[in-house]
């Protein structure tokens, strides 16, 4: 076998390999920019390059008083529309699974139309809704966070909505047969099989409403959420410390992907 | 008809009935009535079957008694006291679902462990090691029920139901998803788990081999109501119903006219022949003129070479052809053609003193009168006959 003949066998062996990491690459070249930039100390705020290693970003992430206030007021505004969004949307699930009502094909259906319809329709929408509501004045964090509970409940609905529909409803029955109340068969039976649905809609609809832009914009009035923030220093200089925020982000998401993974492997391995 | 079943210490009417006693039990769905005044009683520590074809209202009935099902009316009493309206975990009543109904959350220890947890009993640990011992599964506590086989999984729910030493544990067709192999060998397990702990069991079945080895006493099931019950040897021998006659074991029927009671036989005429059954196997008015079926099972009926003599006089009935032949070993199945065209079923045991007859052969068949029945001609001669489980 001539060398030749190596290398191209080797690389056809391989090109599936080299394909996979070429595309990787490309989806953490930005990630990695990110946490490079968190660490930049720039020479002018202009120019968008990395210049000097610093830690200063990450001790004083909050040089800019204006990032930080828009920053938590996202986070407010997450863990608020997540609990409110998440609450409603298990009931609303519940309501459509387990009960037979009039208009329930109708309900059904009518959920999913808030995910389907495009953003800027559902805030533009929403924004003639509180003006000719009286609320023209008022604009701000209130209205973002009925906006985002608005949006953040179809998705909540049809998470949890899965999974109780796998749900066989045998077990309840069996649970009730075992001398347990309906609390104790909610508690004990049918939280615990769903709450993995409940859990992933609740991390869904605060991803969600923590990076909203569209229908946060035309709803917010004066008030700057993080999203707003960024879009509106783009122009002028982005700070570094956006980039410490970006690197924690990025950081906490994969703790929540690891955590689970070594969840599974962990009950998995009492089972062995 | 009589739907009570012999308990095995007569209580008599003196005092509460110690068992489970269910009166005109009724249950529709919308327009579909599932169970039609059920009337039934189940004498404290036996095995009940209850036995029917798919859809005759075996579960609908079992779920009544737990308590998951509403009933429309009627009546549901467990040792005198009614419960007809309580809750399903106020009452002394355990399941074994159809489907099992595992708890996929819980491991093998806490699936057992429930009922007495949520009754707040002292001696969890103990009682769930005793029970996990009794259905062999100490060794699987700490799995989970989606890792178990089959045949594991339907011990779990036995022991999950068992642990709470229910007054009735109601087994839905608890073998159903198991092979063949498999069901034999759990239907002895369940029979000793029952001997050994002594409990009321009912066990739903379309399975008549399966309800036949494991009851002492069957009530047979059909479209909503209860059509015969009793020991299974009474029922087997002295079908009341076309059904039941056909749904357990096999038997011919026979289209005959009634000519009249005699002494302790209804005399009847078998196309041509005069035949006569005994009056206690006889469940239909004995009006002169009448049309009725005589059912005698296959085994039942001895076969003879044209002119032999036969020892069962008064039954017999020549002219019979040999059409099918099949030798299975231990038994021959012959089917003979008769002269007015209906084709009986014979089965011998091949005994070996015997020659096999041929296809085509000249016959005589006949039986001893004490093991015909007969049966009112209004109902179906071929109800029950296409059974799921026809045992081959
Ligand atoms: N919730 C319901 N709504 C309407 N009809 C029902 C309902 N549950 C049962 N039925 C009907 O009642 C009848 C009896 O059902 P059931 O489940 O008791 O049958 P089964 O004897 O247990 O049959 P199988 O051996 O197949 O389990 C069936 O015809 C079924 O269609
Ligand atoms: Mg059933």
């Amino acid at each position: 076998m001539s060398p030749l003949q190596r290398m191209g066998r080797w690389v056809g062996q391989h090109l599936v390999l080299m394909g996979g990491l070429l595309v990787i690459v490309y989806m953490f070249v930005p990630i990695f920019v990110v946490v490079l930039m968190s660490f930049n100390k720039p020479k002018s705020k202009l120019i968008y390059r990395f210049d000097s290693f610093t830690l200063q970003n990450w001790l004083h992430p909050c040089t800019d008083q204006s990032m930080c206030s828009a920053l938590s007021r996202s986070i407010q505004i997450g863990l608020l529309a997540t609990v409110v969004a998440t609450v409603l949307g298990t009931l609303m699930a519940f309501a459509l699974v387990r009960h037979r009502f009039e208009g329930r094909a109708v309900a059904n259906l009518l959920v999913f139309l808030p995910m389907a319809s495009p953003e800027i329709v559902m805030g533009s929408s929403l924004l003639a809704l509180f003006v000719a509501a009286g609320f023209g004045g008022q604009l701000g964090f209130w209205t973002i966070l009925i906006a985002h509970i608005m949006f953040c409940l179809s998705f909540v609905v049809v998470t949890v909505r899965a999974r109780l529909a796998g749900l066989d409803n045998n077990l309840e029955q069996a649970a009730m047969d075992l001398y347990a109340t309906e609390a104790q068969t909610f508690r004990r039976v049918t939280l615990p099989l769903v709450f993995p649905g409940i859990l992933g809609a609740a991390l869904l609809s605060f991803s969600l409403s923590f990076d909203d832009f569209i229908i946060t914009n035309l709803n917010a009035g004066n008030t700057t959420t993080f999203p707003m923030y960024v879009w509106g220093v783009a122009q002028r200089g982005v700070p570094m410390q956006v980039n410490v925020v970006g690197t924690v982000m990025f950081l906490v998401s994969i703790a929540i992907v690891v955590g689970a993974e070594l969840n599974r492997r962990r009950q998995e391995k009492a089972l062995a | 008809m009589s739907q009570v079943a012999e308990a095995p210490e007569k209580s008599g009417d003196v005092g509460a009935y110690e068992g489970l006693r269910i009166r005109s039990l009724t249950k529709e769905f919308a327009s579909f009535t599932a169970v039609k005044s059920l009337d039934l009683d189940v004498p404290s520590g036996s095995f009940f079957a209850l036995l029917g074809p798919s859809g005759c209202g075996k579960t609908t009935t079992l779920r009544m008694v737990a308590g998951l099902e509403t009933p429309t009316s009627g009546s549901i009493e467990l040792s005198g006291k009614d419960i007809t309206w309580d809750k399903p975990y106020r009452r002394p009543v355990n399941t074994v679902f159809q489907n099992y109904a595992l708890f996929p959350h819980l491991d093998i220890y806490e699936n057992v462990a429930f009922g007495l947890r949520r009754r707040k009993s002292k001696e969890v640990d103990r009682s769930v090691r005793e029970m996990l011992q009794l259905v062999e599964l100490e060794s699987q506590t700490r799995k989970r029920p989606p890792q178990l086989s089959g045949g594991q999984q339907q011990r779990v729910a036995l022991a999950r139901a068992l642990i709470n030493s229910p007054e009735v544990l109601l087994l839905d067709e608890p073998l159903g998803a198991l092979d063949l192999k498999l069901r034999r060998s759990m239907q002895i397990e369940i029979k000793r788990i029952q001997t050994e702990v002594g409990l009321t069991f009912v066990h739903v079945t379309h399975d008549q081999e399966e309800a036949m080895t494991m009851a002492d006493t069957i009530a047979v099931m059909n479209q909503g109501v209860i059509e015969q019950m009793g020991a299974p040897a009474e029922l087997y021998d002295n079908p009341e119903t076309t059904f039941v006659a056909n749904f357990l074991g096999q038997s011919n029927l026979i289209e005959v006219e009634i000519r009249g009671p005699e002494g302790d036989f209804v005399v009847v005429d078998m196309q041509g022949t005069l035949a006569s059954i005994p009056t206690q196997r006889t469940h239909v008015q004995p009006t002169v003129g009448e049309k009725a079926w005589v059912g005698i099972r296959p085994e039942k009926v001895l076969i003879a070479e044209v002119g032999a003599s036969i020892d069962a006089p008064g039954n017999s009935i020549p002219g019979g052809v040999v059409s099918d032949v099949s030798f299975i070993g231990v038994s021959t199945q012959y089917l003979v053609r008769m002269p007015w065209g209906q084709e009986i079923q014979v089965f011998e045991q091949n005994t070996g003193r015997r020659r096999l007859f041929r296809q085509g052969e000249q016959v005589d068949i006949s039986w001893h009168p004490e093991y015909a029945f007969l049966l009112d001609h209004h109902q179906d001669a071929s109800a029950g006959v296409d059974k799921v489980d026809a045992p081959s």
